[in-house]
């Protein structure tokens, strides 16, 4: 077993593990923060797309040892004191999740994606979105989504 | 389309864009789906899968892998031959079906890779994993087959015993003699070989189930991702393991995704109610995206060949279609009905046909079971009847469009019966016309020709496909699907409960199961605008079979046109006892009261009203109610409906092709669809999104491919082609809205109207644009290297 020491929403954790435990196990099982999903094994559908050291990545890819000493943000860290982020309220608003199963994903890539300020394109969207998979919304609703974030998020970082 | 959000506090909401109710769960990742279920003492289930396509089983050896560290037990098929093989619950109709059908683990002989064999429960999923390769099953590989067709000839391997030359039925619609007179009397007649390629559903949730087994009463609660916990139950307890159906609680639990692919009972949710009872212990199995690629159900896989006749003017005179439906290694629930009924009974598509027929052979191969996939049968028949139009056109030099206008079932005719292969039933309405100019107007077709032609000149290669599709929904009634008609072994009516608290607050709780469609919101629209109380007052529950009635689930875009209708006609009893109630309050006849917005009042007095919410508060209190009648608004409803619905419209699609490299490139898509009444249009264009997505990625990117050995060889999301956001332009979307008369509601249905449509809309656009080239068809996926293919035989 292995001690992994992390901030996972702004509070310190520190978890035994196998070493071959992924970060995502980490987070859903020991930590029971079951918002992260894992739709695959291959590290193609993002639906357990995370922040950690404020850098968008599947946790799925990452081992939790590796993790050791870094800062994680998880969908259930966006919410603050109840209010909803400004990308969970736009996605509310544009119809951007039907099953809502690859949402906390997509909410943690647009995060990153929008944390730069300015207003991508739909071009821009799309390709940042490159890896996560969608099944329901066939995406429409997912750029139209990110943009209304985009226009209504000013200074809210994840 | 643009739709400004509604706020949810009022009341008068059918056709409001609503926000979903179900969401805030959703978006900060509080929602509960089967793999965050965890109940103390969880132990955990991992499966040994065939790594052959068609094998028995001479032995399996599970000694090691139980002395495996945190092991709990190792089962394999004999430990549960007790247990009957599942059903096949929807046989095609009016014929002989042969049946195979899967057990919990399969016990001699496996007949698809990635068929059940052994099951590991241990503390851990590691340990369960890392156990399964201590297991050791002795093979014995048998030849296999993988195509329908090359299935069903003499020299092939045979599969089941009871099914000779591997078929599982062969199944008429239509009349034959009749159609190949006309065949023989049309001025033309085209043929063509068209594959409707296997598909795999991949919703980004894959399968589970978990259950607990309580011994001291002999009661099993299991936790699925179903789209019908009713029908588990039923299936599970009657059909399987004989037990009284009330011994089993069924739960889905948010439900991510699902297309068709969790409809089914599957081995491994009776496996999991099995070693629940076994190991005295809960128990939890998550399907691995590789398993979800072998173990559920594909869709699709057919193989057509079409022989259309028409006149030199492009009337259409006669239709033929001899079709291969693979089916797979056994039958999953519904397999043989969606072929059949689902396809066959729908060749007619917008057009006025005078002569059809249809034969369809189901086929066993050593493939993973295919079942219905979102749309399920229709976009079948709609890639067929609209290939049909099209290659009319080509063959006769006339426009796409004109063809179509030519063959359009005009708007008096409905009531419509085409050509008898509805097996009585008759299209309920529609307007053809109106949605085909609507879409060539979004579209610019005035225009598009002359472009075409500029760029034929450019040696760009454009074109444009169009897809005027019928399709049906909400299958009923219940006496023609079932039995003895088209043979689904069970009614297909739909239930609701609708309760008036003392508060005002309602409950409303259906037989119908939400997986991503917004019922929580729709279904609370629809009582809110026809009780008059605020959306927020509604809650809807559902997916539990302790605490809702009966229901046979979400499918078939049924929710809306059967469900929705039953929470209706419940609302209407809830409101004739509301008004009742509130005449008895001011002491006035009943017949001089009326109901309207969530208030009762005496005619012409409307300062008089009693409101819902007084009114609910009178009738749960009791205290002083009209005679006869009972305490508190309550009421159940089951609505079978007289006809199915017939949603339609027009999609085009605009692509261009590289012809050097064979890319197709699609510029644009636009949709008018018809669903009838809207109740929530955000929701019903997300389902339209959705669907066109899942239909053009089956024309350009998806295809199940399996080697000659019955190895998936996409079998992860690495080979598999799901679509990224970057694939698509955005959709042009727009409707018209012709109610339907089989419904008080008018609504028809949209769940799949994408799907059906589309696929064939980008077709149609690939091959107009190659035209020039002499290009007639180019079988599905349409990548580059196949069309390059094509481009480089036609200059060859």
């Amino acid at each position: 077993m292995e001690t992994v020491a992390l901030d996972v929403n702004g509070v310190r954790r520190e978890v035994q593990v196998e070493p071959r435990t992924l970060l995502v196990e980490l987070i859903r099982d020991h930590l029971g923060l079951t918002g992260t999903k894992v739709g695959c094994d291959t590290s193609q559908c993002g639906a357990c797309t995370i922040h950690l050291d404020g850098k968008a990545v599947k946790s799925c890819t990452v081992l939790a040892v590796q993790a050791d000493g870094s800062s994680v943000t998880t969908i259930e860290g966006l919410t603050q004191n109840g209010a909803l982020h400004p990308i969970q309220e736009a996605f509310w608003a544009k119809h951007g999740l039907q099953c809502g199963f690859c949402t906390p994903g997509m909410i943690m890539v647009t995060a990153e994606l929008l944390a730069a300020g300015g207003s991508p394109t739909d071009e821009e969207i799309r390709n940042a979105l490159e890896g996560n998979l969608c099944r329901c919304t066939g995406y429409e609703n997912i750029v139209r989504a990110i943009h209304e974030a985009a226009t209504k998020k000013t200074g809210v970082s994840a | 389309m643009t739709t400004e959000i509604t706020e949810a506090s009022t009341t008068q909401v059918i056709g409001k864009p609503i926000k979903r109710v179900e969401d805030p769960r959703l978006i900060t990742g509080s929602a509960k789906y089967l793999d965050d279920l965890k109940l103390p003492g969880m132990a955990y289930v991992a499966i040994v899968r065939s790594p052959y396509a068609h094998a028995r089983i001479r032995g399996i050896r599970t000694r090691a892998a139980l002395h495996h560290a945190g092991v709990i037990g190792v089962f394999t098929g004999a430990d549960f031959e007790h247990l009957n093989p599942l059903p096949c619950a929807w046989q095609a109709g009016g014929t002989e079906n042969f049946v195979v059908t899967p057990r919990a683990l399969e016990i001699d002989r496996v007949t698809f890779t990635g068929a059940g064999v052994a099951a590991v429960v241990a503390e851990t999923e590691a340990a369960a994993e890392d156990a399964l390769a201590l297991i050791e099953v002795d093979w014995e590989p048998l030849p296999a087959v993988v195509d329908a067709e090359a299935a069903v000839v003499e020299a092939a391997p045979q599969i089941h015993e009871n099914a000779a030359s591997n078929i599982v039925m062969d199944w008429h619609c239509g009349d034959a003699d009749a159609t190949a007179q006309a065949l023989a009397e049309s001025d033309v007649v085209v043929e063509q070989r068209l594959v409707n390629q296997r598909l795999i559903p991949t919703a980004i949730e894959p399968r589970g189930a978990a259950a607990q087994y309580d011994a001291s009463t002999g009661e099993y609660t299991v936790w699925m991702t179903s789209q019908a916990p009713h029908v588990m139950r039923l299936l599970m307890t009657a059909f399987v393991f004989g037990i009284s159906e009330t011994k089993m609680r069924c739960i889905s639990p948010q439900v991510g995704g699902a297309f068709g692919s969790k409809i089914y009972l599957y081995p491994e949710y009776v496996l999991m109610a099995a070693l629940a009872q076994k190991v005295g212990r809960p128990v939890k199995w998550f399907e691995t995206r590789r398993e979800n690629y072998v173990a559920t159900t594909h869709g699709r896989d057919h193989i057509t060949y079409l022989r259309v006749g028409a006149k030199q003017d492009g009337t259409i005179t006669a239709l033929d279609a001899d079709t291969y439906a693979n089916l797979g290694g056994v039958l999953s629930t519904i397999a043989p009905g969606v072929p059949t009924t689902l396809y066959g009974r729908m060749l007619s598509g917008a057009y006025r046909i005078p002569a059809i027929h249809c034969r369809v052979r189901g086929v066993y191969t050593n493939t993973s079971m295919v079942d219905a996939y979102r749309g399920a049968g229709r976009p079948e028949a709609t890639y067929v009847v609209e290939r049909a139009v099209d290659l009319v056109a080509r063959k006769l030099g006339l426009d796409p469009v004109e063809v179509r206008r030519r063959n359009f079932i005009p708007p008096d005719a409905f009531p419509y019966d085409p050509a008898g292969i509805l097996a009585g039933l008759e299209y309920d309405s529609g307007d053809y016309e109106k949605a085909l100019g609507r879409a060539l107007e979004i579209v610019g077709y005035d225009d598009f020709r002359t472009k075409q032609e500029q760029a034929r000149r450019d040696g760009r290669y454009l074109g444009i496909g169009f897809s005027t599709y019928v399709e049906l929904c909400g299958v009923a009634p219940s006496a023609w699907i079932g039995v003895g008609g088209e043979g689904w072994g069970a009614g297909l009516w739909e239930s609701a409960n609708v309760r008036v608290h003392l508060t005002g607050k309602v409950v409303v709780t259906a037989g119908t199961q939400s997986h991503g469609q917004g019922h929580e919101t729709t279904l609370a629209q629809v009582v809110a605008s026809e009780l008059g109380v605020p959306v927020e007052d509604v809650t809807v529950e559902h997916s539990d079979t302790q605490g809702t009635p009966f229901g046979y689930g979400t499918y078939g875009s049924r929710s809306a046109a059967v469900g929705a209708i039953a929470v209706h006609t419940s609302v209407q009893r809830i409101k004739e006892k509301a008004r009742r109630i509130a005449a008895h309050m001011l002491e006035a006849p009943v017949d001089d009261v009326v109901f309207e917005d969530g208030r009762a009042y005496v005619k012409g007095a409307p300062d008089t009203a009693k409101t819902i919410q007084e009114i609910a508060g009178a009738a749960a209190l009791g205290y002083d109610l009209p005679p006869g009648d009972e305490p508190f608004l309550d009421d159940t409803a089951y609505y079978d409906p007289p006809n199915c619905t017939f949603p339609f419209g027009t999609h085009i699609a605009i692509v261009e092709i590289d012809g050097e490299t064979g890319e197709v490139t699609l510029q644009r898509y636009v949709a008018v669809d018809d669903v009838g009444t809207v109740i929530n249009p955000l929701i019903v264009d997300g389902q339209v999104h959705g669907g066109i997505a899942q239909g053009i990625s089956q024309a350009l990117w998806e295809g199940a491919v399996y080697d000659e050995d019955g190895q998936l060889l996409t079998s992860s999301l690495m080979e598999y082609a799901v679509p990224k956001a970057a694939f698509f332009p955005p959709f042009e979307v727009d409707r018209t809205e012709t109610p339907t008369p089989v419904n008080p509601l008018g609504v028809k249905g949209a769940g799949e109207t994408g799907t059906i449509a589309s696929t064939v809309a980008v077709v149609n656009a690939v091959a107009d644009a190659l035209a020039p080239l002499g290009i007639q068809h180019i079988d599905m996926p349409l990548t580059a290297e196949r069309v390059w293919r094509a481009i480089e035989e036609a200059k060859a």
